[in-house]
């Protein structure tokens, strides 16, 4: 009897798994031009992932709402895994999607841009900052910098403003994007002048004690301590930094946004954090004003760098699909001709830059802002 | 002898469900009735049941827990890839150079199976465990470390930063954290099956053989078979490299159907999958091995439509397929609807 009670409860599992699945989606209209684009929304990553998701979400309402070009969303799961990404390529594909919005972290969206590539369906990434993602594929666009721009452009500012003249660094060697980062970085600070006197790693696995970094910047006198990593290490090494009495400056790069939405994180240890970021929340362009509102008002937080990236990468499509005349019964491959043709002549104005342009390599040309954490919020520096 | 055609007669059953599976989904394939998500997922499915059947040679056939067979698919990840890159204009032909790749990336998973065997395999049980699972992440350390670059001069090593002095010509192939980038995607469905028919035509032959009985001795009791005058090292060594091998010609075939791959991939995560796959399909059934690696693959994917519920999903029906398996009164249902598999039931 215990027996059959128990299969019972087994059987009742399935179907109640199974009741789960019978869940609708959100309808569109039919003349709607389909994106679809991968992203980490759940795991570590995953800040990135459901802030872009968000954001383009919000976009794709309003560009709807205009009554213009009509666009459906989809986003799927790529965990930050290049294997998962291409699964999720491929479930888009299946869907009908017409263009994509590519991964939204690096390696997922260097093995789906070749995907993508080989299928020429047109791809504008809003974070994907590696530049095997565009290198040598002509259906491949950017709408955030590369890594080694943002690492020269770091120390271009911190010597312009002469922010410091001895610098620490901490990096994580066996991650693409900090890497990066980290050699254009000492490249350009060789070049400026800065005197790098400490340079410290990290790698996944012992990416939670940085005594030890930390300890030689403080003993070799860095006034400013660089962090080219994404915001859950740094979190960290704030934390740990105060805790060891060390005040320096601190700057980090892109990932370093998304600190102040962290759980569990104290946004005071973030306090004077000054990082290059292209865009600012706290902008009083009225686009960015609305756009920072509407997300707040629907997902309770302050939008980071990303979901602008997001944001724009819509409102990109949508002034690339009008001026083209693209229309939802054209194939992939004819919008993605249309689109290479667009994106390599138009000027985009957006809220993270204003006149971007692209040129056939795929890049954005755009002028990164410096900005500084003031009481718990991002301010610009200038 | 009774024995002897129950196990030929199920390793039979094996390679018809293998062949089958392709009989039905190549000429889909070709017709291009598959959808792009299954037609995505056929060479990393034919990787991970390789890998499957790899793991389970060792855990269920040699009894020993490795904790690490992710990095033996690391070194064959890397060294089929590097090979391919490096033969991309000498050999034009991509399926003999995916058989290269792959003979190659297995001779060198055997070689650090061989080495990592000299230490490990004179330890047993938990300890063995512990040491493999150190010695996944000690490769994975290795590649995420390593540059090596390939110019007209050769190949150019250097660890722990690029000194490799590349000409300008030249390109870099294993960069590091970065991996190694633009992979020539020459993976395909038949290299694939192709490998999983040899690694079971493998397995099967050695499980049936002298050294075979030997391994399974030493599995069932090691004091018995050493008092006997089984060499005990050498036939574990033996099964390990084996395995070894057939681990990196699956992980050769898994990052050739990539553009990128990383070190980072490779960790404790997927050696854990992998051994899911095999306690899943049952110790020492390699056919249970093959449906679950193939099953557990689709499965994450085919439940994309519960968005954010869905690795919860994953995991509930996890639970529940290994609870039901386990289960008596379902096992006696499935026995009288199906009279022929009562016995196999019972002795699985």
């Amino acid at each position: 009897m215990k027996t059959l009670r128990k299969t019972m409860c087994m059987v009742m599992a399935f179907v109640m798994i199974a009741a789960i699945a019978a869940a609708g989606a959100t309808a569109y209209a039919d003349d709607a031009i389909k994106i679809g684009g991968t992203g980490p929304l759940t795991g570590g990553a995953a800040i990135y992932g459901n802030a872009v998701k968000n954001a383009a979400e919000i976009a794709v309402e309003e560009v709807n709402a205009m009554g213009g070009v009509q666009f459906e969303l989809r986003y799927e799961d790529d965990q930050h895994d290049a294997e998962k990404a291409v699964n999720a390529y491929n479930t888009l594909k299946d869907w009908g999607m017409q263009i994509s919005m590519s991964s939204v972290t690096s390696k997922p969206a260097e093995a789906t841009s070749a995907e993508t590539y080989a299928d020429r369906i047109f791809a504008l990434t809003p974070s994907a900052s590696a530049v095997a993602v565009v290198e040598g594929k002509d259906n491949q666009f950017q709408m955030c910098f590369t890594d080694p721009n943002q690492g020269s452009a770091s120390a271009q500012y911190i010597a312009d403003k002469g922010l410091a003249t001895n610098v620490a660094v901490i990096w994580k060697n066996d991650d693409v994007y900090s890497r990066g980062i980290y050699e254009t970085f000492m490249a350009a600070a060789g070049e400026l002048g800065l005197n790098v006197v400490s340079d410290t790693t990290f790698a996944d696995g012992n990416n939670t004690d940085f005594s030890v970094q930390i300890a030689d910047a403080q003993s070799k006198d860095a006034e400013l301590v660089f962090l080219p990593m994404y915001y859950d290490a740094a979190s960290l090494i704030l934390s740990q930094a105060d805790a060891a009495g060390y005040y320096p400056a601190w700057f980090g790069v892109d990932g370093m946004d998304g600190i102040l939405s962290l759980d569990g994180f104290d946004t005071e240890l973030a306090e004077g954090v000054m990082l290059l970021t292209p865009f600012n929340a706290d902008s009083a362009d009225e686009r960015t004003a609305a756009f920072v509102a509407k997300y707040q008002e629907r997902f309770g937080e302050v939008p980071n760098q990303f979901a602008a990236d997001a944001y724009d990468c819509v409102y990109a499509y949508a002034q690339a699909c009008e001026a083209a005349g693209v229309t939802a019964d054209m194939s992939a491959e004819e919008i993605c001709a249309a689109m290479i043709e667009q994106f390599t002549t138009m000027t985009y104005d957006g809220i993270t830059g204003d006149g971007m342009t692209w040129d056939a390599s795929g890049m954005v040309s755009k002028s990164p802002k410096g900005m500084v954490i003031q009481d718990g919020a991002y301010v610009g520096l200038d | 002898m009774m024995n002897r055609n129950k196990n030929f007669g199920r390793n039979l059953l094996t390679f018809a469900v293998v062949i089958a599976a392709y009989a039905i989904l190549q000429p889909m394939v070709l017709a291009g009735s598959v959808s792009a998500t299954l037609k995505g997922m056929l060479v990393p499915i034919c990787a991970y049941v390789a890998m499957a059947l790899s793991l389970n040679l060792t855990v269920g056939v040699l009894g020993e827990l490795s904790l690490g067979h992710a990095g033996f698919m690391s070194v064959g990840a890397f060294a089929g890839a590097t090979t391919a890159i490096a033969l991309q204009q000498a050999v034009a032909s991509a399926p003999l150079r995916l058989a290269i790749a792959l003979a190659v990336a297995a001779v060198f998973a055997a070689l650090v199976g061989f080495l990592i065997g000299i230490p490990v395999l004179r330890l047993n049980g938990d300890y063995l465990a512990i040491v493999t699972l150190a010695f996944g992440e000690i490769i994975k350390s290795i590649f995420n470390n390593l540059y090596l670059g390939l110019d007209d001069r050769g190949f150019h090593v250097s660890l722990l930063e690029d000194r490799t002095g590349l000409a300008e010509e030249g390109r870099m192939i294993i960069a590091g954290p970065m991996g190694i980038g633009n992979i020539p995607k020459i993976a395909s469905f038949t290299g694939g099956f192709i490998l999983i028919l040899l690694c079971l035509a493998v397995i099967f032959n050695l499980v049936n053989s002298r050294q075979g009985r030997a391994v399974m001795a030493i599995r069932d009791n090691r004091i018995a078979a050493e008092s006997v005058g089984i060499p005990v090292t050498k036939y574990k060594m033996m099964a390990f490299v084996i395995s070894a091998a057939m681990a990196g010609a699956a992980g050769a075939l898994f990052s050739l159907n990539y553009s990128t791959v990383v070190a980072n991939k490779f960790d404790f995560n997927t050696s854990i999958l992998i051994l899911v796959f095999v306690v899943f399909g049952g110790l020492g059934n390699m056919l249970g091995s093959v449906i679950a690696a193939a099953a557990l693959t689709i499965l994450p994917e085919a439940l994309r439509s519960f968005s954010n519920y869905r690795m919860l999903i994953y995991a509930i029906v996890l639970i529940l397929v290994m609870l039901a398996t386990n289960n008596p009164t379902l096992k006696m249902l499935i026995g009288r609807t199906i009279p022929k598999r009562k016995g196999a039931a019972e002795s699985a």
